[in-house]
């Protein structure tokens, strides 16, 4: 069977690369021959005794839950008030002070007050993390707010379209590269601040099973579990990432 | 049919100490087809958007009678009366270019009007272009959806703001056809801004002609040549020669 010739470029570019940092490891650790570098063999030996005997796949998916949870809270909040700071100039005016203060309180300090003021449970994890992430969410959705096209929603005004038809048809299509700009950079900040966050408080989860590997200064097990969720993640973003891009560009040149 | 009343009388634009309307009272007869001519930011695209009610028209006067003189209009957006009377056309296409071009006229009607669609697309000679994005077609073909578009909620009242600017000379020529036939066909009562006097002439019964701003009608003439007329024809380069040797400077807004 002869693949196209874009796809053989593709595989060849991605994987080479996963082949070629693969070897760069290996080579490495190979020379530099220290517990404190290990190879990518016993890593992947790690992950393999993690997987099979160790806690890693109920400590991934209880962080897993908690990371779609602070995010669907976060991209959720964030997004309705960006709307509404994006429209309504005087919220706008009310807020922005509010949302800067939010943008730059340290993610720790929102975390230990959240421990401190709601007590050590699962309830005041998800808030600290979805509270760390929202402001961003506000400041991107607001933006896009701001470029929505008032010709197009001049149309929706003229053929009298329901307010459900013009937010849905007319307004939000204009938003979705920002709201999937908020989803990817979301992700990526929230799964680091769950772990922070499951290190400090929690006692599962990925963040909580990094610490006790901390303590037993056991290096493969920490690169295992980084390596085990950083696949989890790639392949969200292979599920739910890219065809939601293919939506982004629907009826862009070329198309 | 509709009629529409127009009475405008000192339009600001907010925040603005000048008028850009001074004073504006006409009537459109039920399937007349006014022409608007006037200087550039004489407010032509303003009294557009005041009589399709995106425009604040607060303390003016525009309203619509259908031809049983049952009034709906009202003093204030003046659009807020029957479903879908209206229709405008704007200077650019304004479609969703996320939507399929069958997708953009599905969006105006509801469910149980869709089977009109593709009758519609034939009718501006589009009907395999119905799955296209309008990023895939070329400005004629856009234009062209956007007619469809308009004709599509069957408009009693239909704006145009110069919807044939920039194309070339043939595509302007065929959708000016296509515009026609498609008024006659249904009745519409249609108001059109150009800056175009020959194409004025080709497609209008009036023409009223407006003042720089804060404008007035300087001069409305009825353009009484017999249909179908031509594009350039020698009756219609004619009655345009006599307009203008009559007012030389009626163009620039003025009739001195």
């Amino acid at each position: 069977m002869i693949l196209p010739k874009h796809l053989v470029s593709f595989l060849l570019v991605r994987v080479g690369i996963v082949v070629a940092l693969s070897a760069l490891w290996q080579s490495m650790a190979w020379l530099i021959a220290s517990p404190d570098f290990p190879s990518l063999y016993s890593v992947i030996k790690s992950v393999q005794f993690h997987f099979n005997e160790g806690d890693m796949v109920n400590n991934i998916l209880i962080t897993l839950r908690r990371v779609l949870l602070s995010f669907i809270i976060a991209m959720l909040l964030g997004g309705i008030i960006g709307i509404m700071m994006g429209v309504n100039s005087l919220f706008n005016k009310l807020t922005d002070s509010l949302l800067i203060i939010m943008l730059n309180i340290p993610a720790l300090v929102t975390i230990l007050l959240c421990y401190i003021w709601f007590g050590l449970v699962e309830a005041a994890a998800i808030a600290a993390v979805a509270i760390n992430k929202i402001p961003t969410v506000v400041v991107m959705i607001r933006e896009g707010t701001r470029t929505v096209d008032k010709d197009l929603l001049a149309v929706a005004k003229i053929y009298k379209l329901s307010a459900t038809k013009t937010f849905f048809s007319v307004f939000l299509p204009q938003l979705y590269p920002f709201i999937i700009a908020a989803a990817r950079s979301g992700l990526s900040l929230i799964w680091k601040i769950v772990l922070v966050v499951e290190l400090l408080g929690r006692s599962d989860g990925v963040g909580f099973a990094l610490n006790t590997l901390f303590q037993f200064f056991d290096i493969a097990g920490i690169l295992a579990y980084t390596f085990a969720f950083v696949m989890i993640i790639l392949l969200i973003e292979i599920l739910f990432f890219k065809p939601f891009d293919k939506l982004v560009a629907r009826g862009a040149c070329g198309d | 049919m509709i009629e529409l009343n127009v009475a405008i009388n000192n339009k600001y634009y907010p925040n603005s100490q000048q008028a850009v309307l001074a004073q504006l009272d006409f009537t459109v007869k039920p399937g007349e087809f006014v022409a608007i001519i006037g200087p550039s930011g004489c407010g032509k695209s303003t009294l557009l958007n005041m009589i399709s009610g995106l425009e604040d028209c607060s303390g003016q006067h525009i309203s619509y009678n259908e031809r049983a003189s049952q009034k709906y209009g009202a003093n204030d957006s003046g659009v807020n009366n029957q479903s879908h009377q209206l229709g405008y056309i704007f200077q650019q296409p304004r479609l969703m270019p996320w939507l399929t071009v069958k997708e953009n006229i599905e969006l105006v009607l509801s469910p149980s009007q869709y089977h009109k669609i593709d009758g519609l697309l034939a009718q501006v000679g589009l009907d395999n272009k119905g799955g296209y994005f309008p990023s895939q077609l070329s400005g004629g073909m856009q234009r062209r959806v956007s007619i469809a578009r308009a004709f599509a909620i069957n408009p009693q009242l239909l704006l145009l703001d110069e919807p044939f600017n920039s194309l070339d000379a043939p595509t302007a020529a065929r959708l000016r056809q296509l515009l026609l036939d498609l008024c006659i066909q249904r009745g519409t009562t249609v108001v059109f801004v150009t800056h175009d006097l020959s194409e004025a002439i080709y497609l209008a019964d009036r023409i009223i002609f407006m003042s720089h701003s804060p404008s007035t009608i300087v001069h409305q003439a009825i353009v009484d040549l017999p249909k179908p007329r031509k594009e350039s024809g020698v009756a219609e380069l004619k009655w345009q020669a006599q307009l203008l040797v009559k007012y030389p400077h009626l163009l620039a807004g003025r009739i001195d």
